[in-house]
């Protein structure tokens, strides 16, 4: 083993002082230092590097086995293709309905729901809140009834169900569990996510209402209750997918994704559960941006690092437990709303890099969401875009099949070094929500983030039809636009929802709600499903829990 | 000597998409104005109060939702409800090109797409000062 890496560093030193430097004497390299698109050095050339036969296996070992980083089943795309799923979402009930029939009338295996701001927050549609944002980026929700007419016609023991919900998780939970008892489905047999994370949503994305501390409590309800009762549910997505969108590296995607997941492991443990009882429904939400190489990287170290903190740290005996299976979307801040067209090219590598990354379930964006929300359209192209990777482009015939690339085991490497560093730092500053509440978070983010758009402006960073390869005169682009008065409509859904359910009911139901919610021992879940059930409203529901939990207020760092 | 131009940066409606609003934030303070930075989640009366309590030149509004059409004029119409009279807003975001005529006529007087520069905000800044009265 030595002698043959002593052989090949010499024959290296050889090619260096004759064949290399010649070409580089007459014609020098494009660039001094050549980076990843998160920053990372890559050097010129990778070659073997001594590894025993047991750091093999340690390491990078078999697919379905510890630690995972060839992916989390054996067999991967030869057994079964990830799950094609669209995030979508939007107007009313209705209309949302029909796109999804759509959906999966066009070869789509799940539903990826998405709700407006309003239902994100915990407000009614006549909240003077929801003002302008009724039904825009997603559809709204008021109640239970526009849950039904929601899926409608759905056979909800048939689809599995991701629902992009975090602050207001177990209200909306609640609802899809009542419409499938309606639909005469048990909780047994419901398949889907809801991503419940909250800690990305103080980092990065927004849509939080209660402060940490009662927040983590519904969320920890939520993994006990579903462990009981709707055991096949993933309870929660934790989400590096906004980060990166605020403009992290691909590095701090993942150590900040990690270091929540820990946050949220320590919580359920505090609370009693035991760590097999629920690690195993934990799943993840990443991006995949443009740089090929350190996205498939970025993706088999996360899997690695993960099922060394749950083996290692949490004691987890269940290999499931140690899996870290995740959803991806493709980068939306990657998207240009110049030459929209171009967007599809960067769509598709986008799509190899989940893939050969070793991704559970992908969404696609669309080629106009710069713009604003997809045409169904350009959502087909990039539904196809994800069939002619599965089915067309050879890459899910083989496991991992980038692994033995010298540097892409480098690269993987060197991600997961500089991840556990972060998690070290995150550790001494208190944890998680102690890092965010500092401010740390959201300033490493945000520096990234300022740096990145430096390099654009300064030019030393190219994005095509941005700041190269421009068009003088660009045709504007066909947009979808929401029926205006959506707002009208939901508010008089509302009206004849208030007329029509038993007031005394709902009154009593929220009542019990708010007693539950001052008692840290009670479970949650019984209480808000008693509330959906007799049609008491989304922002009834968060109301209560807002007046006894209080609300968060943004630590806001610039 | 001329005080600093003072600048309130404020995200109206309920989307959390502060990267842009930040980028431009920290880039022009680096260029040498005073920023004022509300946060997210704002209603139009908090932007307004705080448009007319720090005494700004200029209010730069950024909303990547789609409520631009219904919060913009709001905005505008309370700034100038409280006495703002000078004060000169921006917006960015993604704002659909046809909506950019109406936003104009409600007071919004330029209007940063995806894909902008910091340098075309920081002219528009630059172009508009003159114009006002200290």
């Amino acid at each position: 083993m030595l002698n043959r890496m002593e052989k090949i560093k010499k024959k290296k030193e050889a090619w260096e002082t004759t064949t290399l430097k010649k070409v580089l004497e007459r014609f020098p390299e494009r660039k001094k230092r050549f980076v990843t698109g998160s920053w990372l050095d890559v050097d010129r050339l990778y070659t073997p590097v001594p590894q025993s036969e047991e750091e093999f296996i340690e390491k990078i070992g078999f697919p379905g086995e510890y630690p995972y980083t060839r992916g989390v089943q054996p067999t991967m795309y030869r057994g079964r293709l990830w799950t094609m799923r669209q995030y979508a979402g939007f107007g009313t009930a209705e209309e949302s309905n029909t796109r999804y029939k759509y959906l999966l009338s066009q070869g789509q295996t799940g539903l990826s729901v998405a709700f407006d701001l309003p239902t994100q927050i915990g407000y009614d549609s006549d909240d003077p809140h929801s003002l302008g944002e009724v039904g825009k980026v997603g559809v709204a929700i008021d109640s239970l009834k526009d849950m039904e007419i929601l899926f409608d016609g759905i056979p909800l023991d048939k689809v599995s169900t991701s629902m992009t919900i975090n602050a207001p998780a177990a209200v909306l939970l609640a609802f899809y569990i009542v419409v499938a008892e309606k639909q005469g489905i048990p909780a047994g047999q419901l398949r889907g996510t809801i991503q419940n994370d909250i800690l990305k949503e103080y980092i990065a994305r927004g849509t939080y209402i209660f402060p940490p501390k009662p927040s983590i409590r519904l969320i920890t309800d939520i993994f006990e209750y579903c462990a009981q009762h709707v055991p096949q549910w993933n309870t929660i997505s934790i989400s590096g997918y906004h980060i990166r969108e605020a403009g992290s590296t691909a590095v701090q995607e993942i150590a900040f994704t990690l270091a929540d997941g820990v946050e949220y492991v320590h919580a359920a443990l505090q609370a009693g559960l035991d760590v097999d009882q629920f690690a195993g429904r934990l799943s993840f939400f990443f991006n995949a941006h443009n740089d090929l190489f350190e996205e498939i990287a970025k993706f088999r170290a996360a899997r690695r690092i993960w099922a060394k903190l749950m083996k290692d740290r949490f004691g987890a005996k269940d290999e499931r437990s140690r899996m870290l299976r995740f959803h991806t979307q493709t980068g939306g801040s990657t998207l240009t709303a110049q030459q929209p067209d171009n967007n599809i090219v960067r769509v598709t590598i986008q799509t190899l890099a989940a893939v050969l990354g070793g991704t559970q379930s992908l969404h696609t964006n669309s080629r106009d969401e710069a713009l604003g929300l997809p045409t169904e359209e350009a959502v087909r192209i990039a539904l196809r875009t994800q069939q002619i990777v599965a089915h067309e482009s050879g890459v899910t015939n083989t496991v991992d099949p980038l692994a033995g690339s010298y540097f892409m085991e480098s690269l993987t490497d060197r991600i997961e070094q500089e991840v556990w560093q972060y998690l070290d730092r995150i550790e001494q500053l208190g944890g998680m929500v102690n890092a965010i509440e500092k401010g740390y978070v959201q300033k490493e983010i945000q520096n990234a983030a300022y740096q990145y758009q430096r390099e654009v402006e300064e030019g030393t960073r190219i994005v095509v039809g941005v700041n190269q390869y421009t068009l003088e005169d660009e045709k504007p682009d066909k947009i979808l636009r929401v029926s205006p008065g959506l707002r009208e409509i939901q508010i008089e859904k509302l009206r004849a929802l208030r007329r029509m359910r038993q007031a005394s009911r709902v009154k009593r139901a929220l009542q019990k709600l708010e007693q539950a919610a001052h008692n840290r021992n009670e479970n949650l879940m019984p209480y808000i499903l008693d509330a959906a059930r007799v049609y008491a409203t989304l922002g009834e529901i968060s109301n209560v829990l807002r007046h006894v939990f209080g609300e968060y207020q943004e630590s806001i760092v610039l | 000597m001329r005080r600093k131009i003072r600048i309130l940066m404020a995200k109206p409606g309920l989307d959390g998409h502060d990267r842009g609003v930040k980028y431009i934030s920290r880039a022009l303070r680096d260029a040498g104005y005073e920023v004022i930075y509300t946060g997210i989640r704002q209603s139009p009366e908090a932007i307004a109060h705080a448009a007319i309590q720090e005494d700004v030149d200029f209010v730069g509004l950024s909303l990547l939702s789609g409520a631009h059409n219904e919060l913009f004029p709001e905005i505008v119409r309370l700034i100038r409800k409280y006495g703002g009279e000078s004060i000169i807003v921006f917006a960015g975001g993604i704002i659909p090109e046809k909506d950019i005529p109406f936003l104009k006529e409600h007071g919004v007087e330029a209007i940063f797409t995806p894909g902008a520069s910091f340098k075309e905000v920081a002219d528009f800044i630059e172009q508009n000062k003159r114009r006002l009265s200290h």
